[in-house]
């Protein structure tokens, strides 16, 4: 019987030396003249046991990991084919705290499946949304997305259901689905992890958006710093075309759906929908004034849901599980599951797929291990660049967009960077403004000066130069940037710096004063 | 191996890239990119020739172009090394990173060695926040980047 091995071929699996593992273990079943089939799975998502290499038993998978090249020949000496015992043995794969304690709706078959699979992605569930949607009224699929209590993953947090009412109830001759795939905050990776790892599941839920709203037509718009999604995503297009996913039929059905990826150019304002748009459309990715909104003037000035990849890939579960199953997780008036992304400086880095409701500490200190210097974390930056810095005195602030919101801060893209006691937050905030002065598209003059301003203003605080004057007028810039600016750029900004300020006041003490107190 | 071309050939291959494209909606970006593929650069020849294909004037295809940091006006290295400079990165010590890529290669970001060997770029997430600090090279990416890595790193920029 053939045995089948897994070795991710994630990004940053790949990162960690994956690509050498698989070809050492191609190299030792090839001299061993053994029959094992290797399949590149997608990640896990727990990434200090990365590469990961799995086996599939008659007990379930068993997890190998941090497997080096070097490990290999005796990997294949200790029968790990058979899953036997070795050092670098984790057990079954299941059965990994990490994995176990997660709720996995969005992310069920990442890592777990071939991603280029159809067989593997029917196997695992995968078109059973897709298969009700079709035979549904679009006025009923919208329903379900809006009863499931599904708010935007990219960050703003937007009812779905209501954005795809808008865009399904507006007349025009061409509607289309933009995925929003340009993920550029910092601590962030799900959306790179499901187009590497379940790409199929992304096209699915624009196929269901499309049907939902009469878009015909559908864009993925991700970022030029992921070549291997754009590889993986763009080979999934093809084979789901070629499956009768995508086309003039879908699924057999009277609705016609197509799609292709296209790629950005580092610019990280982009991300924001109206200058994705714009980018889009072979523009500068200068902001646009709302409204009118984009699902009314979108893309080419017609209707269009603007989506994020998390949003998108959790529908086919929604629609196959029912709006009720979904709803259920959670607190508040955030519903369902979260991928929450753990990285920067922790023990135990990576996706943790959760309901809603878990508190700061809980995922920083128990699931995320603390850090990976071993010293203590003294601050978390939930949000990627514009969310705010939490000291541990908030740690008890639970995952919800409205907790964080009512202490100053916002889930975003639910990335958390941790920090250990080394970190200085007056050059964090630093950065923040020197990251929007970078990244600004020079739309509004809050966020194309003020970030300048910003930058400068720090510098004068951290040469002794009239401090406190100083950090009076960085609160007042941080002010007029946010209820000012155009969009998010400018106006969260102030988010980490003002965190910053008020969280850590005794990083913001200027360098000579430093040397003085020596 | 770089090689000089013609200002005729580029525009004769221009034209070839910019035809296979011009169909798609909003087709600037694929453009751009399959320019910079070809050449390693979006020549100036090139940027006529689309303002031309897309009914565009010649100042709004290059308010395009440099409102992208991917796109160069003029060759880069044969190898580009890209640092990522974010928050995560920050977390494991990108600094010290950063300055150490700079000391080992001589040069600051933005700049390309004088033997045109490597291009020093800084990248703001490359989504490998979780094994920080990370880097990319030529498409290559590598994370937990340390000294040894380095290494590897600067070896295969010699090649």
């Amino acid at each position: 019987m053939t045995v089948t091995v897994f070795v991710p071929r994630d990004a940053a699996s790949l990162a960690l030396g994956a690509e050498k593992v698989a070809t050492a273990i191609a190299g030792e079943i090839a001299a061993r003249g053994l029959d094992v089939k290797i399949v590149r799975n997608g990640s896990r998502g727990m990434f200090w046991l990365e590469p990961l290499v799995e086996v599939r038993t008659d007990h379930g998978r068993m997890a190998y990991g941090p497997v080096k090249p070097r490990d290999v020949p005796s990997l294949f000496n200790a029968g790990f084919l058979s899953g036997n015992d070795h050092p670098l043995c984790l057990g079954l794969t299941k059965e990994i705290p990490f994995l176990r304690q997660q709720t996995r709706l969005t992310f069920s078959r990442c890592g777990v499946t071939d991603p280029l699979s159809i067989d593997d992605y029917r196997h695992y569930q995968g078109l059973k949304g897709l298969e009700k949607a079709v035979a549904m009224a679009p006025a009923e699929i919208v329903q379900e997305v809006t009863d499931s209590g599904l708010r935007g993953r990219g960050g703003a947090g937007f009812p779905t259901g209501i954005k795809w009412k808008t865009v399904m109830e507006a007349a025009g001759p061409q509607k289309y689905i933009v995925c929003n795939a340009d993920e550029g905050d910092s601590a962030t990776f799900a959306d790179r992890m499901i187009m590497e790892g379940d790409p199929f599941v992304l096209i699915e839920g624009m196929v269901i958006a499309g049907i939902a709203t009469g878009a015909t037509r559908g864009y993925i718009y991700t970022r030029s710093e992921y070549p291997h999604a754009i590889a993986t995503m763009g080979r999934a297009i093809k084979i789901a075309r070629a499956a009768g996913i995508l086309g003039p039929s879908v699924l057999g059905s009277d609705h016609a759906f197509d799609m292709e990826i296209r790629s950005g150019a580092g610019a990280y304002v982009c991300g924001e929908e109206t200058s994705l748009l714009n980018s889009l459309e072979g523009k500068r990715g200068i902001v646009r004034a709302k409204p009118p909104l984009p699902a009314l003037q979108g893309f080419l000035g017609r209707p269009t849901v603007v989506n994020n990849v998390i949003s998108l890939a959790s529908i086919p579960v929604i629609m196959h599980r029912g709006a009720a199953f979904y709803r259920d997780f959670g607190m508040g008036r955030s519903r369902g599951t979260i991928p929450i992304q753990i990285a920067g400086n922790v023990k135990y880095g990576g996706l943790f797929e959760t309901a809603f409701g878990l508190s700061l500490g809980e995922i920083v200190d128990h699931i995320g291990g603390g850090t990976a210097t071993g010293r203590p974390v003294k601050a978390v930056q939930v949000g990627g660049p514009l969310g705010a810095y939490f000291p541990r005195e908030l740690f008890d602030t639970p995952f919800d967009y409205e907790a964080f919101a009512a202490r100053d801060g916002l889930i975003g893209h639910a990335g958390i960077a941790v920090f250990d006691d080394t970190a200085n937050l007056m050059k964090q905030a630093r950065f923040a403004m020197e990251f929007c002065a970078i990244e600004s598209c020079g739309k509004c003059t809050p966020c194309r000066i003020g970030s300048t301003r910003g930058v400068e203003t720090v510098d004068k605080i951290m040469a002794g130069i009239e401090p406190e004057k100083n950090k009076a007028l960085l609160a007042d810039l941080c002010n007029t940037m946010k209820f000012g600016s155009l969009c998010a750029l400018g106006g969260f900004t102030p988010y980490p710096v003002m965190s910053a300020m008020t969280h850590f006041p005794k990083d913001f003490v200027s360098a000579p004063l430093i040397e003085a107190a020596e | 191996m770089t090689m000089r071309i013609s200002a005729d050939e580029i525009t004769q291959r221009s034209h070839d890239i910019i035809r296979d494209l011009k169909h798609l909606e909003g087709p600037m970006l694929p453009i751009l990119h399959a320019l910079q593929a070809e050449f390693g650069h979006v020549p100036n020849e090139a940027k006529r020739i689309i303002a031309d294909e897309l009914n565009l004037s010649r100042a709004e295809v290059h308010g395009v172009v440099t409102f992208y940091p991917d796109f160069r006006d003029h060759r880069g290295g044969r190898h580009v090394l890209k640092i990522c400079r974010a928050e995560a990165c920050q977390s494991m010590g990108g600094d010290t990173l950063a300055d150490r890529v700079r000391q080992l290669l001589g040069i600051d970001f933005h700049q390309t060695t004088a033997d045109d060997a490597v291009t020093l770029e800084p990248v703001y997430c490359l989504g490998l926040c979780a094994c920080a600090p990370a880097a990319m090279l030529d498409g290559e990416v590598y994370g937990r980047v340390d000294e040894h890595c380095l290494s590897e790193i600067v070896g295969e920029i010699g090649r």
